[in-house]
């Protein structure tokens, strides 16, 4: 009954995990494909990553997703962890509940709507739309992942340390830049990263709220994949995996030799 | 601090959490150079007066001084008393020595001499070799006495000890309290320990409150509080204890207190007056030592602990004896 | 004992009014907005809209618009049968591809979560994983897969399961199995916390007590995982009920989902009310989930202070 038990478990193990890999697998193998019929085996190339190159458009597009994730993510970080601090540290103040309700909203509003309405305030506005829009979007749907982290290390947090360091004499500014933030600090680089991440892919909210001079990479792929599977498609794709996945790597293997 | 003020004052402090007064009306104080010791079960608020001592809480009524200036409203980072946490609360990201010289570095002391007091506590408490530990790579008896260096690093007149010795295991903690004691008479620095073992307490500290429910029951050296106790509260805390009740006399109920170690047990009465008969109900070896629960004719239980000196056979359950009260030994109570 | 009390533990009320302000300008001004927008009169100018309320307005003047209030964006919504269509084929396709989610994602977190204590941060790290890199890669790699000429139906072919191609691609099938795919991790994590957290001896309590493996399974493992479920299922429904991408690139050019009609509304029609409306109502849908996600998170999260 054990062997069964054991055996069912890697079955299910090696089933869920084909199913979560083998798609992106297909794409990373047919990104080296030579035919330009994607889903004919014509042999190994290297040919549409040479062609990505060309294609000025596209790199014009990393650099706005690049510059927009970067600006955002900092803003997002800045006050998401703002958001966890005033949650978890500032007990129950008046407002409590609509504050924690703005937070956790955006973490599981539609993005359809947050678009919308964050266009429509632009409008209303009479700002411009372009990179800045994308950025205050960006920064304020991935604050509440920021907060989420933040305040999940923030919880777990012995608040002797804090009145340690108060009792040995510095202050309470002195305590949170010697203590609090280099123990939270794993926490708001997660949540730094996990925004970056978020604003990099988003393709929803960045359509309603760009602008005609700031197009996103997502945004250009998700008009390119609209007009069928190419490989050029495939090489970019698997280029975005390839970043994603080494930064994942690094980190676990950082996070690995510290101890976390 | 002029002449004859005591190093710490607590005048008619009280402090509430919601309806709870965790500490009521309490006044206290506490010498220089004494190991004085708040003892008392959990939630009894012996953790927060000392709190408020240290500064993390503020009362919400009564003042609070320190070597003669009313600290009330000042700041733990103000007050010239550190504490040493029952976590310990070591910074995970600093080693042994950053964590030593965390607290001269706030006053700004020089680079030479946070050198020298780190080496000098290091040595105190005989962790020399291990101040580039991270406090991860400690043993629990390591981190403990890196916790008490941090806070004696910077020579307190007052050192406040919650809890220190919960967290280590039993043999440790014997040697440590004794530790404790040394290091403590070395320095002349004022130790109040926070405990809730009465042992502890006894082996340590020279002078011992009982807390309860917020309140003071009784404040004497050890020994005092033992053979008098105030009430049946400290009685029956602080080591064992038989309880007789008495008739009423008009509504107060009076009874009586004696410890099991004062009551022989003999064979026979030897004609005493103060001796009654009984039967050995149960009984527990204890190496130096036998307790013995002695039912007596009235159906009462007594405790008796009889040395096991040697050379006259222990009783056995089902035993007829005798049980001798020495008057002296009678402790009454009033409440 | 004393519980830690929040005296001169420095609060900086700025600490609140940063990220508050921000919220207040980015979050709930747009949906105030919104709502406005949505009583609105389509117009076709730019902005497609004939505003109701100027911010000049003098009370008087608010009120007399207000009477004049159109509603007509909203009966407009109840009048056609495409808004009406779209929320329910969008509330049905979520539904399904939430229980199915569930269904993939339950014994694969089990697996993971009785994995030996060395292997599950690595398992449930790369189980997580696929969610920091691209959706729209993701779902594009469906497309590949499930059309009429990709990978899936050659392969089917060529070992001669079938003889014609199974014609998934661009219908609601696809789109299910596009939003299990994408949203498998949003449902695997809460479930292996929950799985995860449990005292292992309770099964062996269970076992010694009589209980074959299954039944320990329904009487203890599955009520106590019960919040993951609750948890991951919100995390799954909500946001497929408005999803865009995956309906708009595996779904066919007959179906019907919110998120997508309201995106066509608003980039092809250029009927900003309506779209507006349609959001309103959208949201309106999702109060409820919406609700009880945020209640079990508070929960959570005071459970854990």
């Amino acid at each position: 009954m054990r062997a069964g038990a054991s055996l069912a478990r890697t079955g299910m193990l090696v089933g869920g995990f084909a199913f979560l890999y083998g798609p992106m697998l297909l794409l990373v193998v047919y990104s080296f494909n030579a035919s330009r019929l994607v889903t004919v085996w014509a042999g190994f190339s290297t040919r549409w990553y040479a062609a990505l190159t060309q294609e000025a458009q596209l790199m014009a597009s990393v650099r706005v997703s690049l510059l927009v994730a970067l600006l955002s993510a900092l803003i997002a970080t800045f006050n998401g962890t703002l958001a966890a601090i005033a949650l978890v540290r500032f007990g129950s103040f008046r407002t409590r509940t609509i504050f924690a309700g703005a937070i956790y909203a955006p973490l599981v509003m539609p993005e359809v709507i947050l678009g919308l309405s964050l266009l429509l305030l632009f409008v209303a506005l009479g700002i411009e739309r372009g990179l800045w829009t994308i950025v205050a979007a960006h920064a304020t749907f991935t604050m509440c992942f920021v907060t989420v982290v933040v305040q999940s290390r923030l919880v777990g947090f012995d608040r002797a340390l804090e009145e340690a360091a108060m009792d040995l004499g510095a202050g309470p500014a002195r305590t949170f830049i010697a203590i609090t933030l280099p123990l939270i600090r794993p926490a708001i680089v997660a949540g730094f990263l996990l925004a970056f991440t978020l604003s990099l892919d988003d393709l929803v909210i960045a359509s309603f709220t760009a602008g005609p001079g700031s197009t996103t990479l997502p945004m250009r792929v998700y008009s390119q994949v609209r007009l069928g599977v190419s490989p050029e498609i495939n090489a970019i794709s698997t280029l975005m995996l390839a970043v994603v996945g080494l930064a994942l790597l690094f980190f676990a293997a950082l996070s690995r030799q510290r101890g976390d | 601090m002029t002449q004859g003020d005591p190093l710490v004052r607590l005048d008619r402090v009280t402090k509430r959490f919601g309806d709870v007064a965790a500490v009521d009306d309490v006044s206290l104080d506490i010498a220089a150079g004494e190991f004085f010791a708040l003892l008392g079960p959990s939630g009894c608020g012996k953790t927060t007066l000392m709190r408020l001592i240290a500064g993390f809480e503020q009362p919400d009524k009564g003042r609070v001084f320190i070597a003669g200036v009313d600290m009330t409203d000042v700041p733990p980072h103000r007050r010239p008393v550190n504490m040493m946490f029952q976590s310990y609360a070591l910074f995970p990201h600093m080693n042994v020595e950053k964590n030593i010289a965390f607290g001269l570095r706030q006053e700004r002391a020089s680079r030479a001499k946070i050198a020298e007091r780190v080496a000098e506590m290091l040595r105190l408490v005989q962790l020399e070799g291990l101040g580039k530990r991270r406090p991860d790579q400690l043993s629990g008896g390591q981190k403990q006495r890196v916790a008490l260096a941090r806070a004696l690093a910077k020579r307190p007149k007052l050192l406040l000890l919650d809890e220190p010795l919960a967290a280590l295991d039993r043999k440790l903690r014997e040697q440590t309290q004794f530790e404790l004691k040394e290091v403590q008479r070395r320095l002349g620095t004022a130790f109040v320990v926070v405990t809730h073992d009465q042992e502890e307490a006894s082996v340590m500290a020279s002078r011992v409150a009982v807390m309860r429910a917020g309140r003071l029951e009784q404040i004497g050296t050890p020994a005092e509080i033992y053979a008098r106790p105030a009430s049946r509260f400290v009685a029956e805390f602080i080591g064992d204890i038989n309880i007789l009740k008495r008739d009423e006399e008009g509504t107060r109920e009076i009874a009586t207190a004696i410890r099991p170690e004062r009551i022989l047990l003999e064979s026979d009465a030897g004609g005493s007056p103060n001796s009654l008969a009984g039967i050995v109900d149960d009984l527990a070896f204890r190496g130096s030592d036998t307790l013995y629960r002695v039912r007596l004719e009235s159906g009462t239980i007594l405790r008796v602990l009889a040395a096991n000196s040697g050379g006259r056979d222990a009783y056995r359950p089902g035993d007829r004896v005798h049980v001798r009260i020495p008057p002296e030994a009678c402790i009454p109570l009033s409440h | 004992m004393g519980p830690a009390s929040n005296v001169r533990s420095g609060r900086n009320w700025l600490v609140i009014a940063l990220p508050y302000s921000w919220l207040l300008l980015f979050f709930l001004a747009p949906f105030a907005l919104v709502l406005k927008i949505s009583l609105s009169q389509s117009a076709l100018s730019m902005p497609p809209y004939a505003p109701v309320f100027d911010w000049s307005d003098d009370l008087r003047a608010i009120i007399e618009k207000l009477s004049a209030l159109s509603f007509d964006s909203f009966a407009g919504l109840f009048n056609d049968s495409l808004y009406v269509e779209s929320y329910v084929s969008s509330v049905i396709i979520a539904a399904i591809a939430t229980i199915l989610t569930l269904f993939v994602a339950y014994p694969f977190a089990l697996a993971i979560a009785r994995s030996s204590s060395k292997l599950r941060p690595i398992l449930i790290g790369l189980a997580i994983a696929p969610f920091w890199t691209s959706f729209l890669i993701r779902v594009y790699a469906w497309i590949m897969i499930l059309k009429d000429e990709g990978l899936l139906n050659r392969f089917l072919l060529s070992i001669g399961l079938i003889d014609a191609p199974l014609g998934i691609f661009a219908t609601n099938t696809a789109i299910v199995i596009g939003i299990v795919y994408s949203y498998l991790p949003f449902m695997l994590l809460p479930l292996y916390a929950a799985i995860e957290a449990q005292d292992p001896a309770l099964l062996e309590a269970a076992a010694d007590l009589g209980a074959s493996p299954a039944r320990a399974f329904l009487r203890i493992t599955l009520p106590l995982s019960m919040r993951g479920v609750v948890a991951g299922s919100l995390l799954v429904f909500i946001p497929a009920v408005a999803e865009f991408v995956i309906p708009d690139l595996l779904g066919g050019s007959d179906t019907l989902m919110i998120g997508r009609t309201l995106w066509n509304d608003f980039f092809l029609n250029r009927d900003w009310p309506a779209a507006s409306a349609a959001a309103i109502v959208l949201l309106l849908l999702l109060v409820a989930p919406l609700l009880v996600y945020e209640r079990v998170q508070l929960q959570d999260q005071e459970a854990r202070r």
